[in-house]
């Protein structure tokens, strides 16, 4: 909300400068967005009258004024269609310098002398109203300085209210705030009934009294829409933010600024018959102020007349019943709605008003026979008319009610961590407008009607902490009492993610929504979840895998000359099951380019499968278990051939593999990339290390090299070794693999190196060698592997 | 005999003539040898007399640890020199790079976050994690959201259409945290947060970090210190200015918006503080009895404060970042600057 100093001052007026009042306010929680000067800087311009007039001998849109600057009287040549003898303006004297560094030297238009310059609002860096010069009132003092006598210098406060403090939403709630800050009276400008000289009424029926408690109207007759507002309210009304549209309206935006009571009025002639307040029919229609056709929904509650609904109640009138330049008579609505009939239905229908913003959040109850009399009176001032009687419908038992609250000394001194003194309690409470008195237990209090707010004992606390100020409270830090324990068969994400930075590889975080496109190539298996809303089509949808986001950040970073990456991500996936969402905490990682950053010791070489399942082994191995396998498998993302499927202890783990060339086609990303990601549950249980006794016996080490088929999984061989032998074969390893000339087409060469060891004694050869013959036995059973010669 | 002295000075010349240890070796052979020449005339004592024997003998042993000592004293100079000139050999230029692999990076939101984690560890909090997906419920309802409260429009939510809701703050998780447990509570629950807007100071998801302590007898005055001494260690200012302004969550009563002294002028004023010399940096507050109620704790017994604050703001005030998209770009020439 915007608000104007020197409005403000009108009705509390503390002994603190600009920047100590933004500053008392702010720590009271009324947090200030800004402040900027009702006009941008200009001088050398003051109030001017036109004495006289003629026309300029040469040419036809131009006028000859001699004009009293004050000190004496200056021929100025003008342009303006409304300069007339009589009239005050704005008056830039020879040296003034507007805003946009405009300089006002002597000048000479069509042969005449000009010394200086009328202005129109604009040129001072106000709105324009109407097309030509500034029109001052006729009391403006001739020769003041413009800034001084349109308050120009004034500050407007921009104020962002949190949704609790609908009672600040208006000149006079802020400056009841103010007034209980400083201690000092805040005084109402006079608003007394009007006097009613018409007899004119319109019946009002409030069918929905829980959502219309209070619903007060009055027929004004033979108002004058041509009448100007005056430039006083023009101006507030500016400073505010809101344009001038026409009296009527200016006054009810003037009343929601002052007070902060929404009022609307009808044309009365468009009215038939009585006005009801109901909720609206399924599905009926009313075209708003703004042009817009709403089609209702049966929640939202209606101002109607015989025929057809007039208004969205509390959130912005119709069209059909606005007033307009030819209306003559007006009915001015002014009700309080309760919030929960407004709050949400404005923005339901994609609406937010002024209105809107104060009835959701709370109107002061209380308000609406003042506010109709201050609009009332102000509209009279302003385009004249006859009211007629206030025709009120009021139902006490909806009515809010002022909840009387137990404030008690000992919750006080517990959530603040020290006692209040019962003097600053009282004194406090009541600077705020609460009505309270003591008791056994502390204080009874009931808060004003403009606090609905007040709702138990920790509102008033929350009150006595703000006003007594959060800077003047304790401040300690609470005491350690316990550690948290952590279980050391769990591997932390952290301590995966730290290994895979060890090795080289970066941590990236994408969206976790990505491109559907782009969901579906990666994992056309599951349809993921859509956001109803999405920011933008290419992250509508939840992903299903962190590949998507991965292969993004490969493609945006292979555009930027980035030939080597290594990229890992954790977080959650969202995988829809028949059954539920599963969200699912996983690691996932990408590896594309050369092998090893360029060096100078080792032929350059690209990654490959074996390089990223290096680097998922080593993982893998944090676990301190040995448990996991690479079974081969195919995923409709990955090369059929250079995939494969995790398993730790026979339960799924992730998967590794190439990306699919068909896939990076698509993604239009590289085709040599490689991919993993692990489930983050499975492969975080790890084991606490076990200590077994050191051998000192020698460990044997046997060599053997077969020749089988090439396509006979290594791993295969391996488990087969390890079951043809017995406990003591510590370890098997690979240390060569050889396909081409040396063996025969299709076949391949796989060197194996068993190390055998027993704890306790020595190994006898025989036992090595019967072992050996086992495994060669088993195979070739197996795989009709044979010894290589 | 009469040749001892000759054998001896042709032996010492040719120990300091051989200039490898092989050639040395021939001559320790050529002397010392058992066929050598001074072996040879030790063993022709023999056929001197008794009395000559001793005297004859010693002049030849005198001889002959002669030349055994120049030809130490030789193989060790040549074994020197070959040491040296393998050693010489040897030599590596040891400004070359290593092998292998650098170091990779943390994302800086990690890295921040992690700060933060160990930070609260130290004071015994708990890390807790939540759903991302959530419901109406814990997002917004048992947080004394109801649905027509403002605070919703705040909120910018993203829905599915079917009453789930990505996740618009990480104080779900104080919820769930209280449903699955019994007080006293003392978690922070870091994560990924969504909010639909996206322009130069704000991406559609972001991350947050809750805190959470409930317990008997916890005022405003704990949640103030808690709250200044993790901004002093975060920031490593031990005088770090905090203000904390009355604000409202509904969630939260009293709440407060924290300020800080602004990192980058020291309070002075600049670009990054809107000259105002103060950096809003978290939202806090006494946790609401409501919410409470939800989470089946008893407000007359128990009293909690909870506090959010943004990582990429931490993150960006910390680091010097200055927009907040590149954390989310994920630009390789960005993440290798947080080694």
């Amino acid at each position: 909300m915007k608000l104007n100093e020197s409005w403000l001052r009108t009705w509390v007026n503390p002994v603190i400068g600009t920047d100590e009042l933004v500053q008392q306010i702010t720590m009271a929680g009324l947090e200030v967005d800004g402040v900027e000067l009702a006009a941008p800087s200009f001088s050398g311009v003051v109030v001017g009258e036109v004495k006289a007039t003629s026309p300029h001998p040469d040419a036809d849109k131009l006028t000859i004024c001699e004009v009293d600057g004050g000190d004496q009287i200056y021929q100025v040549v003008c342009g303006a269609k409304n300069v007339r003898a009589g009239l005050k303006i704005p008056f830039a004297k020879v040296g003034a310098v507007l805003p946009g560094d405009f300089k006002i030297k002597p000048a000479k238009l069509r042969g005449q002398d000009s010394q200086g310059m009328l202005c129109g609002a604009s040129e001072i860096g106000l709105e324009d109203v109407v097309d030509g010069l500034l029109e001052l009132a006729a009391d403006a003092p001739v020769g003041m300085d413009i800034r001084e006598y349109l308050q120009l210098d004034d500050a407007i406060i921009e104020v962002d209210l949190t949704p609790n403090r609908a009672d600040c939403l208006s000149v006079r709630g802020i400056a009841r705030e103010v007034g209980v800050l400083n201690r000092v009276a805040v005084t109402a400008p006079d608003i007394s009934p009007v006097a009613v000289t018409s007899e004119s009424v319109v019946v009002v029926k409030v069918d929905a009294p829980e959502h219309c408690p209070k619903y007060i109207g009055r027929v004004i007759e033979g108002v004058d829409l041509s009448a100007p507002t005056p430039l006083w309210m023009q101006e507030r009304l500016r400073r505010a933010g809101l344009r001038t549209i026409d009296p009527v309206v200016d006054v009810t935006n003037y009343v929601l600024l002052e007070l902060g009571q929404p009022l609307h009025a009808f044309d009365l002639a468009k009215l038939d018959g009585d006005i009801s307040v109901r909720l609206a029919g399924k599905d009926e229609k009313v075209i708003l102020l703004d042009g817009q056709e709403l089609s209702l929904r049966d929640d939202t509650l209606v101002i109607a007349d015989s025929a057809k609904v007039l208004a969205a109640a509390g959130v912005m009138g119709g069209a059909d019943s606005a007033v307009t330049a030819e209306t003559k008579n007006i009915f001015l609505e002014c009700a309080f709605f309760a919030p929960l009939a407004v709050a949400g239905k404005a923005r339901g229908y994609g609406l937010h008003t002024d209105s809107s913003h104060r009835f959701e959040r709370g109107v002061d109850p209380a308000l609406q026979e003042t506010a109709i009399e201050r609009a009332s009176a102000l509209i009279l001032d302003v385009a004249g008319g006859k009211a007629g009687p206030l025709v009120s419908e009021v139902s006490d038992a909806n009515m809010p009610t002022a909840a009387t609250l137990q404030l008690r000394p000992t919750k006080i001194e517990s959530m603040l961590g020290m006692p209040m003194a019962a003097s600053d309690v009282e004194e406090i409470l009541t600077r705020l407008g609460m009505k309270i008195s003591a008791n056994d237990a502390g204080w009874s209090v009931v808060a004003p009607s403009w606090r609905f707010d007040m709702e138990r004992e920790e509102d008033l606390i929350e009150e006595l902490a703000r006003v007594y100020g959060y800077a003047n409270l304790p401040t300690r830090l609470p005491l350690v009492q316990a550690q948290p324990q952590v279980p050391e068969a769990l591997l932390s994400v952290r301590r995966v993610a730290d290994a895979l930075q060890s090795r080289g590889y970066l941590e990236v975080i994408t969206y976790s929504f990505v491109d559907p496109a782009v969901q579906k190539e990666v994992d056309p298996t599951v349809a993921g979840l859509a956001l109803a809303n999405p920011i933008s089509s290419e992250l509508g949808v939840m992903r299903t895998s962190l590949w998507s986001g991965l292969l993004s950040c490969a493609r945006y970073n292979l555009n930027r000359q980035m030939d080597r990456l290594r990229l890992f991500e954790t977080g959650l996936r969202f995988v829809p099951t028949k059954v539920e969402l599963k969200q699912e905490s996983v690691l996932s990682g990408l590896i594309y380019g050369s092998a090893a950053p360029l060096n100078w010791s080792a032929a350059a070489r690209k990654v490959d499968f074996y390089d990223l399942k290096g680097d998922v082994q080593a993982l893998l191995g944090l676990s301190g278990r040995a448990n996991w396998e690479f079974v081969p498998a195919e995923h409709p993302a990955l090369h059929p051939g250079q995939s494969a499927e995790v398993q730790i202890d026979g339960v799924h783990a992730g998967w590794i593999g190439k990306l699919h060339p068909g896939v990076a086609a698509k993604l239009d990303v590289a085709e040599d990339i490689y991919l993993f990601e692990l489930l983050n549950d499975v492969i975080l249980s790890a084991s606490v290390p076990k200590f077994v006794e050191l051998s000192d016996q020698p460990a044997v080490r046997r060599d053997l090299a077969f020749v089988l088929k090439a396509e006979t999984p290594a791993g295969s061989v391996i488990a087969a070794v390890r079951s043809a032998c017995d406990l003591s074969l510590k370890d098997v390893r690979i240390f060569d693999v050889y396909q081409g000339d040396r063996v025969p087409e299709g076949m391949k060469s796989l060197a194996l190196g068993l190390t055998f060891q027993e704890r306790s004694r020595t190994l006898k050869d025989a036992e090595i060698s019967s072992q050996i013959e086992a495994v060669v036995s088993l195979l070739k059973q197996e795989f009709n592997a044979h010894l290589r010669d | 005999m009469e040749n001892l002295e000759k054998i001896t000075g042709e032996a010492l010349a040719a120990v300091a003539a051989a200039t490898e240890l092989r050639a040395l070796d021939d001559v320790r052979v050529q002397y010392l040898g058992k066929k050598g020449e001074i072996s040879a005339l030790l063993k022709g004592l023999g056929k001197l007399t008794a009395e000559e024997r001793p005297a004859a003998g010693a002049t030849i042993n005198v001889a002959r640890d002669q030349v055994q000592d120049a030809l130490e004293a030789r193989k060790a100079m040549l074994e020197a020199a070959v040491l040296n000139a393998k050693l010489a050999s040897e030599k590596v230029d040891v400004t070359l790079p290593g092998r292998g692999e650098g170091s990779g990076a943390l994302h800086p939101v990690t890295r921040t976050r992690r700060r933060i984690e160990d930070f609260f560890s130290s004071l015994g909090y708990d890390v807790a994690e939540g759903p991302e997906v959530e419901d109406d419920f814990h997002n917004f309802e048992a947080l004394n959201i109801p649905g027509h409260h403002p605070a919703r429009a705040m909120h910018d939510t993203f829905y599915f259409g079917d009453g789930r809701l990505l996740r618009t703050h990480t104080s779900p998780v104080q919820v769930r945290v209280m449903e699955n447990g019994k007080p006293p509570f003392r978690i922070i629950a870091p994560g990924r947060v969504y909010r639909c807007d996206s322009d130069l100071t704000h991406t559609p998801m972001f991350h947050q970090v809750e805190g959470l302590l409930v317990d008997e007898h916890v005022s405003f005055a704990d949640l103030r210190g808690t709250v200044a001494a993790f901004l002093q260690a975060f920031f490593e200012v031990d005088d770090l200015q905090v203000r904390f302004r009355p604000s409202y969550f509904p969630f939260t009563e009293p709440s407060a918006e924290v300020d800080i002294a602004c990192v980058m002028c020291a309070g002075k004023g600049c670009r990054v503080c809107s000259q105002t010399g103060w950096l809003e940096i978290m939202g806090c507050g006494m946790v609401h009895p409501k919410v409470l109620e939800h989470g089946g704790v008893d407000p007359e017994k128990y009293s909690g404060f909870a506090f959010g604050m943004g990582v990429e703001r931490l993150a960006m005030l910390r680091y010097g970042v200055n927009d907040l998209r590149m954390f989310f770009e994920n630009d390789v020439r960005f993440l290798t600057q947080f080694r």
